[in-house]
């Protein structure tokens, strides 16, 4: 019997497998950022042991980063602390690292595509569960903790169980205004927080072979977010033609050859999935969420729900417990919805075409008094090329705020945060509560839905205006 | 990381579903570089409710958290597991967790158990009944014992191993430096490398 494209990878990695064992499985790079690494460092020191391949790993600042006054040292002491951890644990480890106000400073999902770092048939992993955003090229992509992030320095291998494999189908052509954004919020509805839960998934169909390597990214990139820890889509000419010319993409034979295996990394017409959804593109419409978890969401034309009408008990509840906190009533129109802050960036929709979409929206318009919109370019590369095409001063112009790269508002974990009782728009991928802020209300939507709900003030497409 | 064998203690009922890690511990108490002083972040924004019960003194006592399926989900982050065992949980008991939380908690010797939905619903109205009621979750025979109930869980024969043994992962990998060294011999000549550091 054949394989899919995760087993294949899967099996070109295992370093030692025994029976009653999980497979030992060797790790291509490992990014890492200031958050999840400083007790693994620690833990290398006590045992007296050494990061093996340092030249598989590299590092940048971006959780916990400020996006203003970026010359200034940080402010908050506690976040300069850890920052600061960062860069004398890679110095004295011999780690790559590209801090705040580096050219190939942002955050770390992007930052490793950007340079040609992330290729197909790669294992990649990062203390951070959005690594699943890699898996976009065809790559084995998945967060893991601090303990794992410490065993990968010590032995560059993981021990793991073999996850299941499902493929989601998405055929059909989408409608204009319709984004990647939209695919994955429309499939984690679909199959829940926990649909994923113990399979890698495996996005095919037409529908994903039309979109753009950042669109795809944007599908992987909330794998997570149905419960599985890696997705990924196979690697083809679009996947080859944006590594080409990369900084680190092989060059001469080495690209040749490598062309020649990714060429292979396909799931065989005889394989078999443990698991198989399909999902037509052509009915989808933009999606927005309603509740305080990824999937509770539904298209921007519908009502918000009424809990009572939702048949499963334990749905129900969690229904009933999300508007409370979210302040909303049964039946309302999520059109009418007013919004407070706009998000445009993350690693889920911080990337140059997400910032052309919702500029392209914006041009020669005012976003609403009644809100504020932040900017955050997912690298200081994505900033930088966003100012060359002038995007920067559709948004100033609008009256939003260009900020510098970072995680930002989707974690809050630096200054950009909702007060209480705030609500916003948001790029991101987590709407869970007080995630960009404590009391925080966060509706997840596409680029384009967050520009024109920028300039409406309630969550709008850009078909509304 | 200390051994894992059984643990009997009183326990706490979490009814909630889709309890995320940023739910466990908020993204604002991740900027510590130590590994212990997290329990004041444990589901910091619900402990502001005095109703919640994480601060109801019958339950103050509590060693093992029952909480609702897909507890865990969301962020990578460890500290979850490090909040939870700080602030005095030695186990988790739920019908599903995510993925990474929960390879997080039996790397770091929190033993995340899971149990059909029927029995989590049975265990929750014995506790709520009784808060005294006195649990022992035993890895060495895969029950959750209580009252007069015992329930069985399944846990892979070799994360039980490493739990009962107490053992280090990095060190058992260690075992097998040489065939990593091996493996890393054949690895194709085109894969990236992050050094030397590309002008």
């Amino acid at each position: 019997m054949g394989k899919t494209l995760a087993e294949k990878i899967w099996e070109d990695h295992v370093v030692r497998r025994a029976d009653g064992e999980p497979d030992l499985l060797y790790i291509d790079l490992h990014l890492i950022h200031e958050v999840t690494s400083p007790q693994a460092f620690d833990g290398l020191r006590l045992t007296n042991r050494k990061i093996r391949r340092p030249d598989l790993t590299i590092a940048t600042e971006d959780h916990n980063t400020p996006t203003q006054n970026i010359d200034q040292p940080i402010a908050d002491p506690v976040s300069k602390l850890q920052v600061d951890t960062l860069r004398k644990n890679c110095a004295e480890f011999g780690v790559r690292i590209h801090s705040l106000g580096d050219i190939e400073q942002g955050i770390v999902h992007v930052v490793g595509p950007q340079l040609g770092l992330t290729q197909p048939g790669m294992t990649i992993v990062c203390g951070d569960s959005h690594t699943s955003t890699h898996g976009a090229f065809g790559a084995l992509a998945f967060g893991i903790g601090t303990s794992e992030v410490e065993h990968v320095m010590a032995t560059q291998t993981l021990p793991l169980a073999r996850p299941k494999t499902m493929a989601i189908n998405v055929e059909g052509k989408l409608k204009s205004g319709v984004t990647s954004k939209d695919i994955i919020l429309a499939i984690i509805a679909k199959i829940g927080t926990g649909g994923g839960q113990g399979y890698v998934l495996e996005y095919r169909g037409s529908a994903i072979r039309e979109l753009s390597m950042e669109g795809r990214m944007t599908i992987c990139n909330m794998s997570i977010e149905a419960g599985a820890r890696a997705g990924l889509i196979a690697p083809d000419k679009t996947t080859f033609n944006y590594i080409k010319g990369k900084p680190h993409a092989p060059k001469g034979a080495d690209w040749d050859a490598a062309i020649a295996y990714w060429s292979t990394l396909v799931t065989d017409s005889d394989a078999k999935f443990d698991a198989e959804i399909n999902l037509d593109a052509s009915e989808l419409a933009p999606f927005v969420t309603w509740g305080t978890n990824p999937g509770q969401g539904l298209p921007l034309n519908s009502n918000v729900p009424n809990p009572a009408e939702i048949a499963d008990a334990e749905a129900r509840g969690a229904a009933e417990r999300a508007l409370i906190y979210m302040d909303l009533t049964a039946g309302t129109p999520l059109k009418s919805i007013k919004i407070d802050t706009v998000f445009l960036g993350s690693c889920t929709n911080g990337r140059i075409e997400d910032l052309r979409a919702a500029a392209e929206v914006i041009k020669n318009k005012k976003i609403a008094s009644s809100l504020r919109m932040l900017v955050v370019p997912g690298s200081a590369r994505v900033r930088l090329q966003a100012e060359s095409e002038g995007l920067d001063k559709v948004f100033i112009d609008a009256g939003a705020e260009w900020r510098n790269a970072g995680c930002s508002m989707c974690l809050g974990m630096n200054p950009d945060q909702l007060k209480p009782g705030e609500r916003s728009a948001s790029t991101s991928n987590r709407n869970f509560e007080g995630r960009q802020g404590k009391g925080g209300r966060t509706h997840l939507v596409s680029p384009l839905v967050a520009a024109a709900t920028a300039l409406r003030g309630t969550l709008s497409s850009p078909a509304d205006l | 990381m200390e051994k894992f064998i059984r643990h009997t203690g009183s326990a706490l009922p979490l009814r909630r579903s889709n309890v995320d890690t940023d739910q466990i511990i908020p993204a604002v108490y991740l900027k510590r570089v130590t590994r212990s002083g997290f329990e004041d972040g444990l589901f910091s924004a619900w402990r502001s409710d005095s109703e919640f019960v994480l601060n109801k003194p019958e339950y103050s006592k509590a060693s093992i958290l029952v909480a609702g399926v897909d507890f865990g989900t969301g962020s990578s982050r460890e500290h979850a597991v490090w909040a939870l065992q700080n602030y005095g949980f030695k186990a988790v008991i739920s019908s599903r967790f995510a993925d990474i939380f929960r390879g997080n908690s039996l790397k770091g010797g929190l033993l995340t158990v899971i149990l059909p939905q029927e029995q989590v619903e049975a265990l929750w109205l014995a506790i709520e009944s009784d808060p005294t009621t006195q649990v022992t979750v035993d890895l060495e025979s895969r029950t959750v014992t209580y009252n007069d109930v015992t329930c069985s869980f399944e846990l892979d024969d070799y994360t039980r191993w490493r739990l009962l043994e107490g053992l280090d992962d990095i060190g058992l990998t260690l075992r097998h430096e040489d065939v990593v060294t091996s493996f890393e011999e054949k690895r194709a000549e085109f894969k990236p490398k992050t050094l030397p550091a590309l002008a």
